[in-house]
C-alpha cells in the first residue's frame, strides 16, 4: 500500500514538475514597444530549427543569424501586410539533429502557432518534422536539406531554396565525364545523406557512359578503409567517388594515397569543408568536391551580404546562412503578395515565388523544390579550395531564356508572316536564328 | 595474388590493434568477471592525452621522436591512474553487488568518460600529430608503411611481455591464483585489491599504448573513437576465449583478418549481394558461428557460470 | 485476488488510475511537446518490461533487444505505408509484428542455448547490430527497407474513421494527436503491466526463476530448461515488436539509426537501474531514465545561465555528463536498483 500511494505520489510530483519546467519554456510575450503606433501591429512569429548543441551547432548557428539578419532587415524596413504594420520575430529551436527530437520541438513550434518555419538544417530531422507542419499547415522552407525525400512527400507545406542531391549527384556525374574520366569506384557511408548522392552520383556517371567498377561501402564511424580500398585498387578505377562526410573522407584520401592509389577522389558538400583539408593532410591536393549553389563572390548580391553579415555578428558566413536569409525573405515576399500572415492564405502564394534572393533567383517547382538549382566544383590546391566552375542553376536558366526567345520571336515571324511584308519575314527569321544560336551556346555553356 | 597480400598485411594490422585492446578486456574479465565496458574509453584517453603532450613538446621544439615518446610515457602514466581510480572509486564497493549492477557502473564510467574527453577536448576531430618517419615499403606488390610495421612488431612484444608477467613472477602467480578463487587465494596471503587493482592498471597501460597506436596509424582522433574499438576488441576477446592471454591476441587477429578479407571477397563470392556494407557483421556472424561449437571461444577453459 | 478487492487497495488504484487520466493535460500546459516526452516514456516502460522477462525473470542477459523492437518498427511501417503501397489496418499489424519478433526472439535464442553470461551477451549484440545492418542495406538488390533513407509516410493509428493524428474534439474537449497516443499506450502498458504479473506468479515464472538462480539444479528437479529460455526469448520480443509498431505509427518515420546499439544498452540500464525482475521497480527505471535526459535539456542550460551569466559547458555535453554519473552513483549505493523485489534486497544483505 505504501508503495502504490508512493507511486500516486510521483506521478503527480512528476506531472507537476512537467507542467512546471513546461511553463518556463513558455515564449515571453512581447514588451510593447515605448513608442505609440498610430497602427495595428501584426506580430509573425517564424520558427527556425538547426542543430545548436552537438557537433554541427556552428552550422546552426550559422543557419540562425542568417534568419536573424534577414527578420531585423524586414522589422527596419516596416513592411505593411492587411493593412497592419508587422512586426516579424524568430523562435529559434535546437533540435540536435536527431529526428526523435526533430520531432519534438517541431510539435512544441505547432503548439506555438508560429506563422511559418525555416529550416530545419539536416534532411534527417527535416523529414520526419515536415508531417507535423503539414498537418498543422504550416508553411517550411529549407535552406539546407538537400535529401531530394524532403519535397516529394506530396506536402504541399514544404520548400526548399537549395538544390537537392539528385541536381548535386547528377552535376559531379557531369563533371566526372568531363574530366574524360571512364571508370569511377563508388564508396557511400550507408547514411541518408551519403548514400542518397552516391546512388544519384551512380545513376548520372552510368547514364553519361561511364563505368562503375566498384561498389563498395564504409560507415559513418570507421576510420579503416584499407580493405575495400585495396579492392579498388585492384579494379584499377580512375576515380573514387565517396558519398559521406569529411570525418571518414579525410582519413580515406589519406589512405589512398599510402596504398599507391592514383585515382582521383571527387565527393560532395560533406567533403568541402576546411575540416577535410585538415584531416587528410597533403593527400587532399588535387582532390574536387561540390557545393550547392554559387560561391558568394560570383553572385550579384553575394559580397553585399558577407559584409553585411560580417558586420551584425563579427562572424564569418560558414555555409548556408545566405540560403536561410533567402528562405525567410521568400516567405515575407510570399506574405506581402498574399497580402495575409494567415499559413493558409499565403501558403499558395510561396508556389508563385519570383524572387530575386541573394543566392538565386528564387522559383519553385511543383514539388517546392529550387528551379534549376546550381551546383559549384571546387578543387583543393595548395591546402585551399578553389573556386573551378558553376553546373546547372544559371546555365539552365539561361538556356530557358534563350528558349523563351526563340518562341517569341517565332510569334514574331507568325505575325510578320500574316503582314505578309517580305522584309519583316526577313528580319523575323533572323531573329529566330539568332535566338536559335543564343540557345546552343547556352547549352555549350552549361 | 598481390591483392590478396595487400588484404592480409591490411588486417594483420587492424588485428593486432584489435589484439593490443583486447588484451586489457581479457585481463581484467580472467581476474573477477567484469567486462570493463569503459576500456574503449581508456584508449581514447590515451590517444588525446599524447596529442596534447606530444603536440605542446613538438611545438616548443623537441624533436619528433623525443616528443612522441613524452607524449606515450605520460598517456601510459595518466592511463595507468585512471584505471586505478576506476576501480577504486566504481567496481571495487560492487564486487558483492549482484551481476550485472558493475556492468551497468561500466556503461555510466564510458559516457561519463567520453562526455569529460568531449568537455576537454571538444568535439572536432583532432589530428595526431606524424611522431613516426614516413616510410613506405613495398613487397610484392603490396604497400604498407613503417607504423605498421610499428603495430605489429609492439602488440607481439607487449603479449610476449604479458605471458612473462602472468607466468613468470610472482605477482603473476597471484593474479592467476585469485582469478581460479579469490576466497582461497586470500588465505594464502595473496593481497586480493592490490592483485585486483594491478590488473586494472596494467591493462589500462596496455590501453595507451593501444591508443598510441591507433593515433599513429590513422593520424586522427575523436572522444567517440573509444566505443567502437572497444566494442571490436570486446567481440575479438570472446572469439579467443575471453580470460585467455592468447586467446584475446589470436582473436585480435583473426577478427582483423576476417574483416578485410570478408571485405575483399566476400562481395564478389556472392555475386555482389553480401558487399563490404556488411563488413562489420562478417565478425559477429564469426563469433556466432564459433561459439555454437564451442560454447567458451576458441581458446577459454569450460567454466562454470560466474553469477 | 483477493488483494485487488481490498478497499484501501481500490483506494489507491483508483488514484493512480485518476492520475493517469489527468497527466497528459497537465503535461499539456506546458506544451504537447511534454506529452510528446510522455509518450516516448511509456513506450520505454513498455520495451523495459519486455526486456525484464528475459534479463529480469530468466536472468538470460540480452544486449540485442533493440532489435525486436526494430523488427516490430519496421513490420508496421511496410504494411502501412507507400512504400508497398500497403494500407493494413493497426489492429491486423500489431499483431504481426508481434509474431515476427517472436521468430526473430526464436531465431536468437536457439543457437544461444547453450550459452552463459557474458557469451550471451556478446553474441545478443552481435545479434542486434546484424538485423540494423540489414535494414541499412536491404534496398539492394530488391529494396525492401529503403536503406538508410529510411521508410516515411506511415499511417498513423486508426480504429475506423477515428484517427489517432491530429485534433479531434470529443464532448467539448479537443484532444491532440500526441494526448490520443497517450491514452493508447497507457491502455497498451497496463495490458503487459499485467501479463507480467501474472506471469511472475505462474509456474512459468517460478520456472524462469529457478533458471535464473541455478540452471543445472532446475534441470535436475525436470524444468525443461531449453523450452522455457526460448519462451523468455520470444515473449520479450513479442513485446518489443508491439512497441516497435506503435513507435512507427506515433513517429511516422522509421530509419535504421533509430535502432543503435546505444538503445539496447539505455533499455537494460532501464531495467538493471530501476530493479531488475521487479515490476514497479523496472517501470520506476523507464520513466526516470527516458525523463531525466529531457528534464537535464531543460534544465542545465538555464542553470548555468543564472549561475555563472553564460554558457559555460556545452548543456549537451554536461546533460549526458549528470547522466553516466547518475547510473554510477545508483549502482554504487543501491546496487540491486532503486527499487529491488524484496527477497533481491533480503539476499544481498544476507551477502554483505
Amino acid at each position: 500500500m505504501q508503495a502504490k500511494l508512493s507511486v500516486v505520489a510521483l506521478s503527480v510530483a512528476a506531472a507537476f514538475a512537467l507542467a512546471a519546467c513546461g511553463q518556463k519554456e513558455e515564449p515571453k510575450p512581447v514588451a510593447a514597444p515605448a513608442a505609440p503606433i498610430s497602427k495595428p501591429e501584426v506580430v509573425v512569429k517564424l520558427g527556425h530549427v538547426a542543430p545548436m548543441t552537438g557537433p554541427q551547432a556552428h552550422l546552426g548557428k550559422d543557419n540562425e543569424n542568417g534568419a536573424r539578419l534577414a527578420i531585423d532587415e524586414l522589422n527596419a524596413q516596416g513592411m505593411e501586410i492587411g493593412g497592419a504594420k508587422v512586426k516579424f520575430e524568430l523562435m529559434a529551436e535546437d533540435d540536435q539533429a536527431d529526428p526523435k527530437q526533430g520531432s519534438i520541438v517541431a510539435q512544441k513550434l505547432v503548439d506555438a502557432k508560429v506563422n511559418g518555419v525555416i529550416g530545419h538544417l539536416n534532411s534527417g530531422t527535416t523529414i520526419p518534422a515536415s508531417k507535423l507542419y503539414s498537418d498543422a499547415g504550416i508553411p517550411q522552407i529549407s535552406g539546407s536539406a538537400t535529401n531530394p525525400k524532403y519535397t516529394q512527400q506530396g506536402f504541399k507545406t514544404a520548400f526548399r531554396v537549395m538544390a537537392n542531391d539528385v541536381q548535386q549527384g547528377k552535376a559531379l556525374g557531369e563533371f566526372a565525364v568531363k574530366q574524360g574520366i571512364k571508370t569511377v569506384a563508388v564508396v557511400d557511408d550507408r547514411t541518408a545523406y551519403g548514400q542518397g548522392l552516391a546512388d544519384e552520383f551512380k545513376k548520372a556517371a552510368e547514364a553519361a557512359g561511364l563505368k562503375v567498377v566498384a561498389n563498395e561501402y564504409t560507415n559513418d564511424k570507421a576510420t579503416d578503409f584499407k580493405a575495400i580500398l585495396t579492392k579498388i585498387k585492384s579494379t584499377k578505377a580512375e576515380l573514387v567517388f565517396f558519398g559521406g562526410m569529411d570525418a571518414q573522407g579525410g582519413p580515406m584520401a589519406k589512405q589512398m594515397k599510402e596504398l599507391g592509389i592514383k585515382a582521383k577522389f571527387l565527393g560532395g558538400d560533406g567533403v568541402c569543408t576546411p575540416e577535410f583539408m585538415k584531416l587528410g593532410g597533403e593527400a587532399t591536393e588535387g582532390n574536387y568536391c561540390s557545393l550547392p549553389g554559387m560561391p558568394l563572390e560570383k553572385l550579384a548580391k553575394g559580397p553585399e551580404f558577407k559584409d553585411k553579415f560580417n558586420k551584425k555578428f563579427n562572424a564569418e558566413i560558414q555555409l548556408y546562412a545566405p540560403y536561410v536569409y533567402d528562405a525567410v525573405m521568400v516567405m515575407a515576399d510570399s506574405m506581402k503578395r498574399a497580402d495575409s500572415v494567415d499559413p493558409a492564405k499565403y501558403l499558395p502564394a510561396i508556389g508563385q515565388t519570383n524572387y530575386d534572393g541573394v543566392t538565386a533567383m528564387i522559383q519553385f517547382d511543383e514539388f517546392g523544390d529550387l528551379k534549376g538549382g546550381a551546383i559549384s566544383v571546387y578543387q583543393y590546391k595548395g591546402g585551399k579550395l578553389e573556386y573551378v566552375e558553376t553546373l546547372g542553376g544559371g546555365a539552365v536558366a539561361a538556356v530557358k531564356e534563350a528558349a523563351a526567345e526563340v518562341k517569341e520571336a517565332a510569334t514574331a515571324v507568325a505575325g510578320a508572316a500574316s503582314a505578309a511584308g517580305a522584309d519583316a519575314v526577313k528580319a523575323g527569321a533572323e531573329a529566330v536564328k539568332g535566338a536559335a544560336e543564343a540557345t546552343k551556346a547556352a547549352v555549350e555553356k552549361k | 595474388m598481390d591483392i590478396f597480400l595487400q588484404q592480409i598485411i591490411n588486417g594483420l594490422v587492424q588485428g593486432s590493434i584489435y589484439a593490443l585492446v583486447a588484451l586489457g578486456y581479457t585481463m581484467v574479465y580472467g581476474i573477477m568477471g567484469l567486462i570493463n565496458f569503459a576500456h574503449g574509453e581508456v584508449v581514447m584517453i590515451g590517444t588525446l592525452v599524447t596529442i596534447t603532450v606530444a603536440g605542446l613538446l613538438i611545438k616548443v621544439g623537441m624533436p619528433v621522436a623525443l616528443a612522441g615518446l613524452a607524449g606515450l610515457i605520460a598517456a601510459i602514466l595518466c592511463c595507468m591512474a585512471l584505471g586505478w581510480g576506476l576501480e577504486r572509486i566504481a567496481y571495487r564497493p560492487l564486487r558483492n553487488a549482484p551481476r550485472l549492477t558493475p556492468l551497468i557502473t561500466a556503461i555510466g564510467m564510458s559516457i561519463v568518460l567520453q562526455n569529460l574527453a568531449m568537455i576537454i577536448w571538444g568535439r572536432n576531430y583532432l589530428t595526431f600529430p606524424p611522431l613516426l618517419p614516413k616510410m613506405d615499403f613495398e613487397f610484392a606488390g603490396a604497400n604498407f608503411t613503417l607504423v605498421q610495421v610499428v603495430i605489429v612488431l609492439v602488440s607481439a612484444a607487449t603479449m610476449g611481455g604479458l605471458l612473462f608477467l602472468v607466468y613468470r613472477t610472482k605477482l603473476g602467480m597471484a593474479m592467476r591464483a585469485t582469478s581460479q578463487n579469490p576466497a582461497v587465494a586470500s588465505l594464502m596471503g595473496v593481497n586480493i585489491n592490490r592483485v585486483i587493482a594491478a590488473a586494472f592498471v596494467i591493462g589500462s597501460a596496455l590501453g595507451a599504448v593501444a591508443g598510441v597506436m591507433v593515433g599513429t596509424y590513422y593520424e586522427i582522433a575523436h572522444y567517440q573513437m573509444g566505443f567502437m574499438l572497444g566494442l571490436k576488441a570486446f567481440t575479438a576477446a570472446v572469439l579467443g576465449g575471453i580470460g585467455n592471454l592468447a586467446g584475446a591476441m589470436l582473436g585480435g587477429v583473426l577478427l582483423g583478418l576476417i574483416e578485410a578479407l570478408g571485405a575483399g571477397y566476400i562481395g564478389d563470392l556472392t555475386g555482389g549481394f553480401l558487399g563490404s556494407h556488411y563488413q562489420d557483421i562478417f565478425a559477429f556472424v564469426v563469433l556466432i558461428v564459433v561459439l555454437m561449437f564451442k560454447p567458451s571461444g576458441l581458446f577459454g577453459e569450460k567454466t562454470g557460470d560466474r553469477a | 485476488m483477493s488483494k485487488w478487492l481490498n478497499p484501501r487497495s481500490a483506494f489507491g488504484i483508483a488514484l493512480i488510475a485518476a492520475a493517469l487520466i489527468a497527466l497528459p493535460f497537465v503535461a499539456a500546459m506546458g506544451g504537447q511537446a511534454w506529452v510528446r516526452i510522455l509518450n516516448f516514456a511509456i513506450l520505454y516502460v513498455f520495451l523495459a518490461l519486455g526486456l525484464n522477462i528475459v534479463v529480469g525473470f530468466a536472468g538470460l542477459l540480452d544486449l540485442g533487444y533493440i532489435a525486436f523492437y526494430a523488427v516490430g518498427a519496421y513490420t508496421y511501417a511496410l504494411l502501412a505505408s507507400p512504400h508497398f503501397g500497403l494500407h493494413w489496418p493497426f489492429w491486423t499489424i500489431l499483431p504481426i509484428g508481434a509474431v515476427i519478433a517472436c521468430f526473430f526472439g526464436v531465431l536468437l535464442g536457439s543457437p544461444t542455448l547453450k550459452l552463459r553470461g557474458d557469451y550471451l551477451a556478446i553474441v545478443t549484440l552481435g545479434f542486434g547490430e546484424i538485423v540494423r545492418i540489414f535494414m541499412n542495406n536491404l534496398n539492394a538488390p530488391v529494396n525492401i527497407t529503403n536503406g538508410p533513407q529510411g521508410i516515411t509516410l506511415i499511417d498513423p493509428v486508426a480504429i475506423g474513421g477515428f484517427k489517432f493524428s491530429g485534433t479531434t474534439q470529443i464532448l467539448g474537449y479537443s484532444l491532440s494527436g500526441p494526448q490520443k497516443y497517450y491514452f493508447l499506450l497507457v491502455a497498451l502498458a497496463i495490458l503487459v503491466i499485467i501479463i507480467n504479473l501474472r506471469l511472475q506468479n505462474s509456474r512459468i515464472g517460478r520456472a524462469w526463476q529457478a533458471i535464473r538462480e541455478d540452471e543445472i539444479a532446475a534441470k535436475a528437479v525436470g524444468i525443461n530448461t531449453r523450452n522455457l529460455k526460448l519462451l523468455a526469448f520470444a515473449m520479450g520480443a513479442s513485446f518489443g515488436g508491439v512497441a516497435g509498431g506503435v513507435f512507427s505509427a506515433m513517429q511516422g518515420f522509421v530509419s535504421p539509426e533509430s535502432f543503435s546499439l546505444i538503445e539496447s544498452i539505455m533499455i537494460l540500464a532501464m531495467v538493471v537501474l530501476g530493479g531488475m525482475g521487479h515490476i514497479p521497480g523496472v517501470i520506476l527505471g523507464a520513466v526516470l531514465l527516458s525523463i531525466l535526459p529531457e528534464v537535464l535539456r531543460y534544465g542545465v542550460g538555464p542553470l548555468q545561465m543564472a549561475v555563472f551569466g553564460k554558457m559555460l559547458i556545452d548543456p549537451e555535453s554536461l546533460r549526458m555528463l549528470i547522466f553516466g554519473l547518475a547510473l554510477v552513483l545508483v549502482m554504487r549505493f543501491k546496487p540491486a536498483g532503486l527499487w529491488p523485489s524484496p527477497e533481491r534486497k533480503r539476499e544481498l544483505q544476507g551477502d554483505a
